[in-house]
């Protein structure tokens, strides 16, 4: 029961991470861009949130931390947002193909967290391991009161404020894009540009918009891992890219749906984890277990194409430019 | 069609430029890319531009040693572009390389510990064609299903990649020596059996040689035979090559075989002609960055070499600024993304053309 108790619990912090990426990315492809820059975005969002308060904690004496997660959080938002500002440009704009924008945007982004990560002590000219202690403990923070109640305290109650962000957030995605008219222009541009176009959508606008929006939503991701998951430091071994490209498949595993990445997201993360409940593993094997996420993934995007269902199908101009001038 | 308000700026598309000045267009991208990158550099470590150049190019071609070593990853970065050159043209997203390359190299290394008794020769030929079988059938999986039902194959090939790095990480661990460490160290290093030759007196030669002829063959294989151009036809539409008779299916999963090959191919020569050794990180991100170095080269080998030759220039020298103001090697990847975002951008410029109010006149004559 404990065991179980405790999967749950790596399952969600896990889930969180990625729910953020793949939300972030779902309201960017109902617009009808791909984008693979997740991972970069993902990396420019952690960067930037724990950069802003590695600075602020360094400058003060007595940290506030509501202030430090509103740096964290505002300073991620920023920061995912320029990516995919760039991103954007390049392809709405100069419309460059966006699934090589958007890779270019990963190399940038990792390139980007992993400099500056290892580099942020020696820039700062602080020379000691980069933590940022009052902050990772704001973000973990678990519910008051609630936490203590025995197993449901702690199936529920045990995290910190980001996880259930993560759900809130879901649940408006959802309720913008398939309940309100601005949600439903948005998935006009993503289904059928011309016809937007013609309806009097802007839809380079929406684009746009859609874009930035998603990126900054992605960025969550990133700081929550940052913060909250490897709490307060920081580390060059490419995990943050391994869960965006792990967001991008929960994507497909939703159907473009945000509600389905509120389970989608922890099982995945259920996936991840259930080598450590598996008895008799060795460190090999284990690596072996460590597929599941990725091979399911796969499995999901074979049966869904081979019962090409039409409720689980991407947006119809997903990856196209639009270009009013061409037929 | 005219409105009663013209746009103060609008985009037309252009027929088609002039080879010297797309030459141009493209050669002007870089340069200010290498100028933003400068500018960057030295709002980060205050090191002027003019000396940060000459830094990197030391850096990147300032000893026999170095200049070897960035041909070495030059020659890699494009293996993998030839490689995938093919199925991009063919409108295949194949990003799995990554996982292509890794599975090749994963083979290869396990040849090296398992068969160091076998004469040089067969040991050579194991670990040749065991890397270019396993890279193959990394691309095959995806293909069929994309040929069959249609598939995402962006995604699945995604995916591969990482179950190939699981796959890698089983092996390390069993394979890990000394025990504990969760590395495989050198493999042979007493005797060095697998290990390429050295020529001129580096190991690199016969990869770079490897390269060049592949370099050559791609650009004929694409070019001037009968599958070349199938992978082109189904490339620009799937119904034209339906409609001419090619069967798309077989033309998808043939290209992938290939391609998938030659990216296992490039496996064998990062492990076999350099490092030695295998680990997660043996391809590096470099299946990624073919990638764009294939788009941006249109498919083109020799263009590909060039764009590796760059890129691989500016990671050598960025690792010297890096070292020289003990700053981390990752500046090279962001100095990488900068560059690659003004190429792509550039594109736009030999596609379309602005034209402004004020133009009218002269914008709509043509």
């Amino acid at each position: 029961m404990t065991n179980l108790v405790t999967l749950v619990q790596a399952a969600v912090f896990f889930g969180t991470v990625i729910m953020f990426g793949c939300i972030g990315e779902i309201l960017t492809e109902k617009a009808g861009n791909l984008n693979l820059g997740v991972p970069g975005i993902m990396y420019i969002g952690g960067i930037c949130g724990l950069a802003s308060v590695f600075i602020y904690e360094g400058s003060t004496e007595n940290p506030v931390p509501v202030l430090c997660v509103i740096i964290a959080l505002v300073s991620a938002f920023i920061g995912s947002a320029l990516g995919g500002l760039i991103y954007a440009f390049l392809t709405i704009s100069l419309k460059a193909n966006q699934n090589v924008t958007g890779l270019a945007l990963t190399i940038f982004g990792s390139g980007v967290a992993n400099f500056f990560g290892g580099s942020l002590n020696t820039l700062a000219g602080r020379f000691e391991q980069i933590a940022v202690p009052v902050t990772s403990a704001a973000f973990r923070q678990t519910v008051p009161v609630l936490s203590g109640l025995g197993t449901v305290g702690k199936l529920f109650f045990s995290y910190g404020f980001m996880v259930y962000l993560a759900v809130i957030v879901a649940g408006a995605l959802e309720i913008f894009l398939f309940h309100t008219r601005r949600g439903l222009n948005l998935r006009t541009v993503g289904e059928n540009p011309q016809a937007a176009d013609a309806a009097g959508i802007n839809v380079t606008k929406n684009k746009y918009l859609a874009i930035c929006l998603g990126a900054g939503i992605s960025g969550f991701g990133g700081v929550y891992y940052v913060m909250d998951y490897i709490k307060g430091t920081w580390a060059n071994d490419g995990s943050i890219e391994k869960l965006g490209w792990l967001a991008v498949a929960l994507v497909i595993f939703t159907g473009w749906k945000t509600r389905n990445a509120i389970w989608g997201a922890y099982l995945f993360g259920v996936l991840y984890w259930m080598y450590l409940y598996i008895p008799g593993l060795t460190r090999a094997s284990q690596e072996i277990f460590k597929m599941l996420p990725y091979v399911v993934t796969i499995i999901v995007l074979v049966i869904s194409s081979l019962r090409n269902n039409r409720d689980m199908r991407p947006p119809a101009a997903l990856g196209l430019a639009y270009y009013r001038e061409e037929r | 069609m005219h409105n009663s308000r013209e746009p103060w700026l609008r985009v037309a598309k252009r027929d088609g430029m002039s080879f010297p000045k797309r030459l141009a267009v493209r050669l002007g991208a870089v340069l200010i890319s290498l100028l933003v990158c400068g500018i960057v550099i030295y709002a980060i470590t205050g090191i002027n531009p003019v000396e940060v150049y000459s830094t990197m190019v030391s850096g990147a071609f300032g000893t026999r040693t170095r200049l070897w070593s960035t041909l070495k990853e030059a020659a890699l970065l494009s293996c993998i572009a030839i490689g995938l050159a093919p199925a991009f043209k063919m409108r295949f997203w194949n990003i799995g390389a990554e996982g292509q390359v890794l599975i090749g190299g994963m083979i290869t290394a396990g040849c090296m510990i398992y068969l160091s008794a076998l004469p040089a020769w067969l040991l050579f030929l194991c670990m040749f064609a065991g890397s270019v079988v396993a890279g193959a059938i990394w691309g095959l999986l995806p293909a069929v299903f994309k040929a069959k039902w249609n598939t995402n194959e962006t995604l699945f090939t995604l995916m591969m990649n990482y179950v190939a790095i699981q796959l890698t990480s089983f092996f390390v661990a069993k394979w890990e020596n000394p025990y504990g460490s969760n590395t495989v160290g050198i493999i042979n290093q007493q005797g060095q059996e697998g290990w390429f030759p050295m020529i001129f007196s580096t190991r690199y030669f016969i990869s770079l040689v490897l390269v060049l002829v592949l370099s050559v063959l791609m650009f004929i294989y694409l070019k001037y035979t009968k599958h070349g151009y199938e992978i082109s036809v189904v490339g620009a539409s799937e119904n034209t090559a339906r409609y001419a008779g090619m069967q798309v299916g077989k033309v998808t999963i043939r290209t992938m075989l290939l391609s998938g090959g030659i990216c296992g191919l490039a496996g064998f020569m990062a492990v076999a002609g350099a490092s030695h050794t295998i680990s997660v990180s043996t391809a590096g991100g470099k299946g990624f960055t073919a990638i764009i170095v294939a788009w941006l080269a249109k498919f083109n080998s020799f263009t590909m070499l060039l764009i590796s030759l760059l890129l691989a220039f500016l990671e050598g020298g960025a690792k010297e600024i890096a070292s020289k103001c003990k700053l981390n090697d990752y500046a090279s990847q962001m100095v990488t993304g900068i560059i690659l975002f003004f190429i792509l951008g550039s594109e736009f410029f030999i596609n379309y053309r602005l034209v402004f109010r004020k133009s009218e006149k002269e914008g709509s004559g043509k």
